[in-house]
C-alpha cells in the first residue's frame, strides 16, 4: 500500500460550483414562486453545506478509500464469530435484476408472487434446518433476531400469567448482545459460569434455574468453538422449570444438516443470515436475523409473514398475539435473497459440505496454530477455535493485540481478540470452508513466524498500512465524531 | 465436492492426518449420535448457476416492479433516481466483503467513509452527532425512544403522533412493551399533529414527543410549536425527517429539535422490497455516550498522523452487555455509505434541485388529480412537499386495483392504517415522475371514476 496517498475528507477537497450529478430540467409549469407552495416556516434560504466535488475527484476519493481496507475479497480474513466466508458474485448480479431490486415494499401482493414465492420458500427452509417450524424473517440483524425471540417470550409468558419469570440466564462466554437483548426486552441479566473445559458450569446453571426463569441464552457451538454435549440434560432442566431455550444461532455454520437445535431442545433461535449464508457484510452490515420458534410460539411472531393460499403467496397480518414489529416493511430482504440463492446453489449435500470443511479447515489450523501458542480448551473444535496469547505476555510482554496487528503486515486481517472474555489475551480464529489448505498454511507458518520476531516489531506493528497503529485512548479522550 | 469448497480430496487426507484422525467423522465425536439428523435436509437439490439464474429470472418475472408499473408509492420508501456513481462505488467488493472495522489500520478506507457520513448527516440536521447507522427508519425511531429514556430517567408516557408512519410506530410499541412505560398516540383527525393537543399531553413524567415531518401523509407538521411545548415539560423532542426534502426545508436542528432520526432509503438505496435500508440517528452533543451503536471518531497514529478509528466503546454491547445503550452490533454499514456517495454526487445544489422537482410534480399531480370528477385533496391547505393525500368516491382498494391493470402503482390506501380515512390514499412524487406519467394518472383515474 501506498503511504503517501492523500486522507483529505469530501469537504476538504471541496470547491463551491463543482458538482458531479444533473437533474433533469423541470418539465411541469414553473410558474407559481416556491414560496406559495412550501411557507416561509418550513423553507431554508439555504441548502445544507454539502461537500461540492466533480465526478472524477468522488470516484477517485472513493476508489482510495477502498484499498485501505481489508476485506474478504483481497485477504484472508479468519475473524471468529463473524463467519467470513467468500460471497459468490452471482448473487449480486441476481439482486440487481429490477425484478426484485425495484419492488416497492407497500405493493400489492399480487404484484409480488416471485418476491413472496422466494421469501415463503426461504421460511420453509431456515424451519427445516433448524428443526423449528415457525419462521419470521423479519429482524433486521442476529441482534434484532434475539431481542424478537426474547420480546416472544415475554408474550408468551404473559399471556401464560407467568409474569413472574423476570430473569434470563446467559453463560459468561455468551456474546455481548445476548444480555443487552435481554436488558431491552425488560428482563435481568444472569451470568452462568462456565468450567475449565469451556462448557456451561451445570452446577451454576442448576443453581440459578428457578421458577423465576424465563429463557436460557446459549450458543451452539459456543464461542469457544465447543459443541455443548449436555445440551439436551440443559434443555430438561430447563423445560421442567416451564422455561424456554434459546440458540444464539451466530455459529450455525458448524451444524448444517448434520444436527438442528429443535433437535437438541431449544425452542427459539435466530440465524445470521449474511454469516451462515453468506451475504456480503459491507463494511459492517448489513445483516439479516431471522428467528425460528416452535409451534406453540408461532402465534407471537411479528406480522406479517408469507403464507400460500393454493397456487397464491400472501402476507399474513392477522396475528392477533403478535408482538407486532422490530421494524418497518418486511425484512432485509437483500441479504434473504443472498441466503436464498445460497441455498439453492449448495442442495442438501452441498450444505452439510460447508459444515464438514469449515470444522474440518478450523480443526486443521487449529493443530498447525498448536506448533506455536496455548489453545486452552480441548478438541476436536466445531468451525472455530480460540488460542491465547497468554504464554507469550508472559514471556516477552507481547498481548494478543499484537499479534493482531502484526498479522496485518503480512496480508492477513486479524482474528478476533479479547474475546470471548473468558480466555486471556484470546485470538479467536474462524478459517471458515471457503479457504484452502495452502491458504490455512501460509496462514499458520505466519502466525508461528511471528512468535519469534523481535518484541518491539510487534508492539508497534502495522509498519506496512497507510497508517501506523491508531491513538484510541486519545479518540475516546477527545471525541472528534465530525469534520468541522 | 460442492461449490465454493476447495480442499481436494488429498487435501482432506493429509489434514485429517496432520489433526490426527481418520475422518471427518472423527470431527464432529463431541455431538451425540442420537442428536444427528441423520437424513439429508428436506431442500430442493443444487442448482448450478445456468440454472439458478433461469430459476432467479423466472421469480424475478413474477413481479410488477417500479420500473415495469409508474411508482406513485411512498410512506417511507421512494423511486429516487440512484446515480451511477452509487453502485460503482458501493460495487467495490473491497467496501461490501470488509466487516465492521475492528482494526482500525486495515480499515482506514471504511471508516474515513463513515466519518464523513457522521459528518454529512450533521449537515443534514444540523444536529451535533450522527452515529455510523441503524437498521431503518422505524427502529431508529425506538432507538431514539430509547435514548429518550436514558437521558430523562423519566418512565412515563411516550407520546406518539398519529399521524408519525404505523409502522414506526408499531415498532416503538414492540420495543418498550415490556419497560414499564406507556405509549399513548395523539389523534391527528385533520391530518396533522395539532401543538395544544401536545401541550395538553406533557407532564413533568413526559418522556419524549415523536413527530414525523413530512408526515405518513406527506404533509408538514408545525415542528417549532410541538418543540416548545415538549421541552417546556423537559421531554426529549424527536424528529422523523426526510433526508430529500431537507433540500428545501429547514433542518432538525432549525426547528430546535433534540434528537433526529430519518429513513435513508432515499439517498441512493433500491426500493428492494423493504430493504435493507438505512437508520439515520443525530443528536445534540450533550446526548453523545446515550447514543445507540458504532461511532467513528479522529485520532492520530504512533506518528502522529491523522487517521480514524471506532470509539466511545463503552457505550457498546460487547463492553457494557446488559448496561449498554442499545443491542445493536452490526449496522447497515453498505447503506451509510451509499448514502454518503449519494449525497455528495448531488451536493448542496442538487440535493435541493432535485427537493424542488418532487415538490413542482407533487404539486402538479395534486392540481390534476383535484381537478377530476369527485376528486379533492384530503387535508386542503396544509402544506406538503412530495407526498400527499387525495379522496376519492368509490372504493379506494378497487379503483387502485384497476389502476395497476393500468400500469400504475397509484398510491397507498390510507384505510389500512386510519379507518377514519378509508376513501383517501397517499400519492408520492419523486423526481423520476415525468409530466406525462402524472397526466397519464390522471386520465387513468378518470376512466375508472367515469
Amino acid at each position: 500500500m501506498n503511504n503517501t496517498q492523500s486522507t483529505e475528507l469530501l469537504f476538504e477537497i471541496s470547491k463551491t460550483g463543482r458538482r458531479c450529478h444533473r437533474l433533469p430540467v423541470c418539465d411541469v409549469p414553473v410558474d407559481e414562486p416556491l414560496e406559495s407552495l412550501l411557507p416561509d416556516a418550513h423553507r431554508a434560504a439555504e441548502p445544507p453545506p454539502l461537500p461540492e466535488v466533480g465526478e472524477i475527484d468522488l470516484i477517485r476519493h472513493y476508489t482510495n478509500l477502498s484499498t485501505r481496507n481489508m476485506s474478504i475479497d483481497t485477504n484472508f480474513y479468519p475473524l471468529g464469530s463473524c463467519t467470513m466466508k467468500y460471497n459468490p458474485k452471482r448473487h449480486e448480479r441476481f439482486a440487481g435484476l429490477p425484478g426484485f431490486a425495484a419492488l416497492h415494499p407497500l405493493q400489492d401482493d399480487e404484484t409480488l408472487q416471485g418476491m413472496l414465492e422466494l421469501l415463503f420458500h426461504m421460511q420453509e427452509y431456515l424451519a427445516e434446518i433448524s428443526g423449528l417450524p415457525a419462521v419470521s424473517l423479519q429482524p433486521a440483524a442476529g441482534a434484532q433476531g434475539e431481542l424478537t425471540a426474547l420480546f416472544v417470550a415475554a408474550a408468551y409468558f404473559r399471556d401464560k400469567g407467568e409474569t413472574q419469570r423476570k430473569k434470563v440466564l446467559v453463560p459468561d462466554s455468551a456474546h455481548g448482545t445476548n444480555p443487552a437483548s435481554a436488558a431491552l426486552a425488560g428482563f435481568e441479566a444472569v451470568t452462568v459460569k462456565s468450567t475449565p473445559g469451556g462448557l456451561v458450569d451445570l452446577d451454576d446453571l442448576r443453581a440459578k434455574i428457578g421458577p423465576d426463569t424465563a429463557v436460557f441464552m446459549i450458543t451452539n457451538p459456543n464461542t469457544l468453538g465447543l459443541f455443548e454435549k449436555q445440551i439436551q440434560t440443559i434443555t430438561t432442566l430447563l423445560h421442567e422449570q416451564g422455561a424456554l431455550v434459546y440458540l444464539d444461532g451466530a455459529n450455525m455454520n458448524a451444524i448444517l444438516g448434520i444436527t438442528r437445535p429443535g433437535d437438541f431442545g431449544a425452542d427459539m433461535q435466530h440465524y445470521n443470515v449474511h454469516k451462515t449464508f453468506t451475504g456480503p457484510h459491507g463494511g459492517g452490515g448489513p445483516g439479516s436475523g431471522p428467528i425460528a420458534v416452535r409451534e406453540f410460539l408461532a402465534p407471537y411472531l411479528p406480522a406479517p409473514v408469507v403464507v400460500q393460499d393454493g397456487d397464491r403467496y400472501r402476507l399474513e397480518y392477522d396475528m392477533p398475539k403478535s408482538i407486532g414489529r422490530v421494524r418497518s416493511f418486511f425484512g432485509n430482504v437483500g441479504i434473504l435473497f443472498r441466503g436464498y440463492c445460497y441455498i439453492r446453489t449448495l442442495g442438501p449435500d452441498g450444505l452439510k459440505d460447508v459444515s464438514e470443511q469449515a470444522v474440518l479447515n478450523a480443526n486443521y489450523l487449529r493443530a498447525r496454530v498448536a506448533e506455536g501458542y496455548d489453545i486452552p480448551h480441548a478438541g476436536p473444535c466445531m468451525h472455530e477455535f480460540v488460542a491465547s496469547a497468554r504464554g507469550l505476555l508472559r514471556e516477552k510482554k507481547i498481548r494478543a493485540m499484537d499479534i493482531a496487528k502484526r498479522l496485518l503486515d503480512y496480508g492477513y486481517h486479524a482474528p478476533t481478540v479479547y474475546f470471548p472474555l473468558v480466555v486471556p489475551e484470546a485470538l479467536m480464529m474462524e478459517p471458515t470452508e471457503t479457504e484452502s489448505r495452502e491458504t490455512l498454511d501460509a496462514f499458520a507458518d505466519t502466525l508461528l513466524a511471528i512468535r519469534n520476531e523481535e518484541p518491539d516489531m510487534l508492539r508497534t506493528a502495522p509498519h506496512t498500512h497507510i497508517i501506523s497503529r491508531a491513538d484510541e485512548v486519545k479518540a475516546a479522550k477527545e471525541p472528534v465524531l465530525r469534520w468541522k | 465436492m460442492s461449490e465454493y469448497v476447495l480442499n481436494t480430496p488429498e487435501d482432506q487426507a493429509a489434514m485429517l492426518a496432520r489433526i490426527g484422525v481418520s475422518s471427518i467423522e472423527d470431527l464432529f465425536t463431541p455431538i451425540p449420535l442420537e442428536l444427528r439428523l441423520g437424513r439429508p435436509l428436506h431442500i430442493p437439490p443444487a442448482l448450478s448457476e445456468v440454472e439458478l439464474s433461469h430459476h432467479m429470472h423466472t421469480l424475478a418475472n413474477r413481479n410488477q416492479s417500479a420500473s415495469s408499473a409508474v411508482c406513485f408509492l411512498g410512506g417511507g420508501a421512494y423511486d429516487h433516481f440512484i446515480p451511477s456513481v452509487v453502485d460503482a462505488i458501493a460495487g467495490r467488493s473491497e467496501f461490501y466483503t470488509a466487516y465492521t472495522p475492528y482494526q482500525a489500520e486495515a480499515s482506514q478506507g471504511t471508516l474515513q467513509a463513515i466519518f464523513e457520513y457522521q459528518t454529512l448527516m450533521c449537515q443534514l440536521t444540523g444536529l451535533d452527532v450522527a452515529n455510523a447507522s441503524l437498521y431503518e427508519g422505524g427502529s431508529a425511531v425506538a432507538e431514539a425512544v430509547l435514548m429518550a429514556m436514558g437521558i430523562t430517567g423519566r418512565s412515563g408516557d411516550i407520546l406518539l403522533a398519529e399521524s408519525v408512519h404505523p409502522e414506526y410506530r408499531q415498532v416503538v410499541e414492540t420495543y418498550t412493551a415490556n419497560l414499564g412505560c406507556r405509549v399513548v398516540t395523539l389523534p391527528t383527525p385533520e391530518g396533522f399533529l395539532n401543538p395544544d393537543d401536545v401541550a395538553a399531553a406533557v407532564n413533568d413524567q413526559t418522556i419524549c414527543v415523536v413527530a414525523q415531518s413530512p408526515n405518513f401523509f406527506g404533509h408538514l407538521e408545525e415542528l417549532h410549536a410541538i418543540g416548545a411545548v415538549t421541552q417546556k415539560a423537559g421531554a426529549i423532542f424527536i424528529h422523523s425527517f426526510d433526508p430529500i426534502s431537507v433540500g428545501l426545508m429547514k433542518r432538525s436542528a432549525d426547528y430546535g429539535v433534540d434528537i433526529a432520526v430519518a429513513e435513508g432509503q432515499g439517498l441512493g438505496t433500491p426500493l428492494g422490497f423493504g430493504g435493507p435500508y438505512l437508520g439515520i440517528l443525530a443528536c445534540r452533543k450533550e446526548y453523545v455516550r446515550k447514543i445507540p451503536g458504532r461511532l467513528v471518531g479522529q485520532t492520530v497514529d504512533r506518528h502522529g498522523k491523522r487517521c480514524w478509528t471506532l470509539t466511545l466503546q463503552p457505550r457498546e454491547q460487547h463492553i457494557a452487555r446488559a448496561k449498554a445503550t442499545s443491542n445493536i452490533c452490526t449496522n447497515q454499514g453498505l447503506f451509510a455509505l451509499r448514502a454518503a456517495v449519494y449525497l455528495t454526487a448531488l451536493g448542496p445544489q442538487g440535493l435541493r434541485e432535485t427537493a424542488e422537482l418532487c415538490l413542482r410534480k407533487a404539486h402538479y399531480a395534486a392540481r390534476k388529480l383535484g381537478q377530476l370528477d369527485g376528486v379533492a385533496l384530503r387535508f386542503p391547505g396544509r402544506p406538503f412537499v412530495k407526498e400527499f393525500a387525495v379522496q376519492v368516491p368509490g372504493n379506494v382498494e378497487s379503483l387502485l386495483g384497476q389502476l395497476r391493470g393500468l400500469g400504475y402503482h397509484a398510491g397507498l390506501s390510507l384505510g389500512r392504517w386510519y379507518p377514519a380515512f378509508r376513501d383517501s390514499f397517499s400519492v408520492a412524487v419523486t423526481e423520476q415522475r415525468t409530466k406525462s406519467e402524472i397526466d397519464g394518472l390522471a386520465q387513468a383515474m378518470q376512466s375508472r371514476l367515469a
